[in-house]
């Protein structure tokens, strides 16, 4: 993944910063709830909700099943239209194959339309370093690109943003990758669209090649599909001469008899709206113009070898899980270190990274298991099984393997757990306000229950169950 | 019916009371409560914070103290919803290793095992995916596998569907609403997230409350949003967890309540625990313990 998350401290302490800036914590709270609720109003106006549901996830668990044979029929159908396709197993192969197209073509820049496989791969980066700069059209994708930023969020990267921040950045920062924004730029959305418009206007008009992800693949007839709301995108895909896109391989959906089922889950979910503006579709290459499909594996088929953890390629990265997370509501995207922040992000970064950073190991427990993500998940991930059965994997503290064998060994035997409430009947008197160590955690904010002198198993027995 | 009080080791250990309360109220209503006296603790906090192993054992024993009762009954939603969604896969894991993989074929053309990985060959379709596709339109998901009898998931899959969270086994299984309480105070109800999105209570709990004599059950804005106790992840992410809850606290305070009422000590605990620092004279009440309130004790 992109090496700009690299060395960035644990969950809980890039939280523990985040939950105090007030200014984040009220747009986020702004923003989530204000599409938490739209989604909640258009999904709850289908009857067949539940069913549209389960078809989503029964077409994705068929898709990945028989991934290989999907990929080689996209692969051929594709070819066929006068594509061509690539394969790139991870990262670097991606990043490799994506500079040497753009080399061929002789040009230094590229415009890209919102991905978050590129985002994922470190794109940008890794084409900077051949002298090829790339720029983002997507609003929140620009906003986040000119503040020298990083995305926060799956379908609004700039949520920690308000209008008055953008303006300053449009302000200062605009000038420096083309067209500048105007002197009397004011904080009203749309006098700030307004600039975003004319300056990426001449970005599309003077830019030959486009790089692109997809929301889905569709390998009967080698088609691409791109959902959007601004049109920027449909730019993106139809005026550059070559256009290449790089699409993770469990995009794939078998019939477009299938994108029906996702054409109706992803708007609703994701910004809840019932249609979303712009879909684009795509198949292979028209006459004088180039198209290149990078397909991207990254870690994803070691994810679909864990028989718990594959559901997480069910995923369309549509964001409703990170809307209704009370975690990531206070946390924000970036404690997550991830392109993919909030619940959905707990469950894939760690899969498709590993568990070896302090960060990456901390995600699974990014979370109170409170389910508000799976209910919202329009392909029925469970995530908190996931996010579970992630903790049973991650290295623990030996502090903490000992606490809680400690706790185990107390628990097998009736007896010693009896024996372990009286010790603690007898000391309560002595238990101070605040607990030292990792167990201030608690204390810090919370007083602690008064510890009863009589467990209600010594009570129990005492009162042969209530009856003397 | 033979009755078996699943106490929960945070109740035994810390709010004896909430059991009490329980043995009082199923009494009244006229059931032989037990107190099976080898239980410990059901194995959550193991299982969620990534202890699987030390679960599974725990799990083992419950199975073994419950397993002859009609009726298992937990005052606590989180316990309860363990025993019922997380056994299950417990005991799945225990019994079948992972399925075997394979590498894949290595691919035509320029695919050629670029795919660096490994799919499933369990999968139950049909001959292996070749130029046509894949049968489409039978269940998607492998057959669940039938528990063997005599296994632990045979076992735990005849335990799970007799145990209940307290506000269930009142409603579902007694079929009361009105239990004979008495509890002349305003009230707020704090739903908690495992009684809502595991077992899905529903309206069991306030449907209970709404018929307490001389009590007054007051709505909690934002009840469905976890106050942010979630077990280990209050002292592992304790700044998430505070944050949380101070919200939580301070929808309890517009409700004007004199008591914040809940079917988990534990969501109580943590939230009780804040209320109490931040002195705002809000008490915390187990839901059995006002249901077991009457006008002669109090």
């Amino acid at each position: 993944m992109s090496g700009t998350f690299l060395g960035m401290p644990a969950f809980p302490a890039n939280a523990a910063v985040a939950v105090r800036d007030s200014q984040l914590r009220y747009n986020l709270r702004k923003a989530t709830r204000t599409i938490r609720g739209r989604r909640a109003l258009v999904v709850d106006e289908l009857t067949d909700w539940a069913e549209l549901r389960r078809a989503g996830k029964e077409i994705k668990d068929h898709t990945l099943r028989n991934l290989e044979h999907y990929l080689l029929r996209m692969e051929e159908a594709v070819t066929a239209a006068g594509g061509h396709v690539h394969w790139a197993a991870d990262a670097e192969e991606a990043n490799r194959i994506v500079a040497g197209l753009v080399k061929a073509t002789g040009e230094t820049t590229v415009v890209k339309v919102k991905s978050m496989a590129t985002q994922e791969i470190g794109l940008n980066e890794a084409l900077l370093a051949e002298g090829i700069t790339a720029y983002e059209t997507d609003l929140a994708e620009l906003i986040v690109q000119l503040g020298d930023d990083w995305p926060s969020h799956i379908l609004v990267p700039a949520i920690h943003r308000n209008r008055s921040e953008i303006r300053e950045i449009f302000r200062e920062k605009m000038a420096d990758w083309g067209r500048s924004a105007p002197e009397d730029l004011t904080d009203d959305p749309r006098a700030l669209a307004e600039a975003a418009r004319l300056h990426l206007r001449e970005r599309f008009l003077s830019t030959k090649v486009a790089v692109s992800g997809a929301n889905f693949m569709i390998a009967e007839t080698g088609t691409l599909v791109v959902l959007e709301s601004e049109g920027n995108g449909r730019m993106c895909l139809t005026l550059p001469e070559t256009l290449i896109s790089v699409v993770g391989i469990e995009k794939l959906l078998p019939s477009w008899r299938d994108l029906e089922v996702f054409l109706q889950l992803l708007p609703r979910s994701s910004t809840g709206e019932r249609m979303n503006p712009y879909t684009s579709t795509w198949t292979g290459a028209t006459e004088g113009q180039e198209f290149h499909l990078v397909l991207l594996d990254n870690g994803r088929t070691n994810v679909l070898a864990d028989e718990v953890g594959r559901q997480a390629l069910r995923c369309i990265r549509c964001s409703a899980c990170l809307n209704v997370c009370p975690v990531y509501e206070r946390a924000g995207g970036h404690a997550y270190g991830s392109v993919y922040p909030g619940p959905i992000g707990a469950i894939l970064t760690p899969q498709l990274r590993g568990t070896a950073s302090e960060l990456d190991a901390s995600l699974p427990y990014a979370s109170t298991l409170c389910g508000a993500c799976f209910d919202a998940c329009p392909v029925a991930i469970d995530i908190p099984e996931v996010l579970v059965h992630l903790r049973g994997k991650v290295r623990h503290s030996r502090a903490e393997r000992l606490g809680m064998r400690a706790a185990g060994w107390v628990f097998d035997r009736p007896r010693r757990l009896a024996r372990a409430q009286r010790l603690g009947g007898r000391l309560r008197r002595f238990v101070p306000g605040r607990l030292p160590g990792p167990l201030s955690a608690w204390t810090d904010t919370r007083d602690i229950p008064d510890i009863p002198a009589e467990s209600f198993r010594d009570w129990w027995d005492r009162t042969d169950g209530g009856a003397r | 019916m033979r009755v078996a009080l699943f106490i929960t080791c945070v109740n035994d250990t810390l709010f004896p009371g909430t059991g009490r309360a329980v043995v009082t109220l199923l009494r009244r209503l006229g059931c032989d409560v037990d107190f099976p006296r080898a239980q410990t603790c059901c194995g959550q906090m193991h299982v969620n914070t990534g202890y699987p192993e030390e679960g599974r054992r725990l799990a083992r024993h419950f199975v073994d103290v419950f397993a002859s009762y009609d009726a298992v009954v937990a005052p606590s939603g989180s316990c309860a919803a363990m025993v019922r969604e997380q056994y299950p896969r417990l005991a799945r894991t225990a019994a079948a290793p992972a399925p075997a993989l394979a590498p894949v074929r290595a691919g035509s053309g320029t695919s050629g095992g670029l795919i660096a990985g490994t799919v499933e060959t369990s999968a139950p379709r049909a001959g292996e995916p070749g130029p046509a596709a894949p049968p489409r339109g039978s269940g998607p998901a492998p057959a669940p596998r039938a528990a063997e009898p005599g296994s632990f998931a045979a076992e735990v899959a005849e335990l799970v569907p007799k145990v209940y969270d307290l506000s269930e086994f009142l409603v579902d299984v007694l079929g009361v609403t009105d239990v004979g309480a008495y509890f002349p105070h305003r009230v707020t109800y704090h739903p908690t997230c495992h009684s809502m999105r595991i077992l899905r209570v529903g309206d069991r709990p306030t449907r209970l409350l709404e018929r307490v004599r001389g009590l007054e059950l007051v709505p909690l804005p934002g009840a469905d949003e976890c106050c942010g106790f979630g077990g280990t992840f209050a002292v592992k992410n304790p700044a998430v967890s505070a944050a949380m809850c101070a919200d939580k606290v301070h929808n309890v305070a517009t409700t004007g309540a004199e008591v914040l009422c809940a079917a988990d000590n534990s969501c109580l605990m943590h939230i009780g625990g804040t209320l109490k620092r931040q002195r705002t004279g809000v008490r915390i009440m187990h839901l059995a313990e006002i249901l077991a309130a009457t006008e002669t004790i109090r």
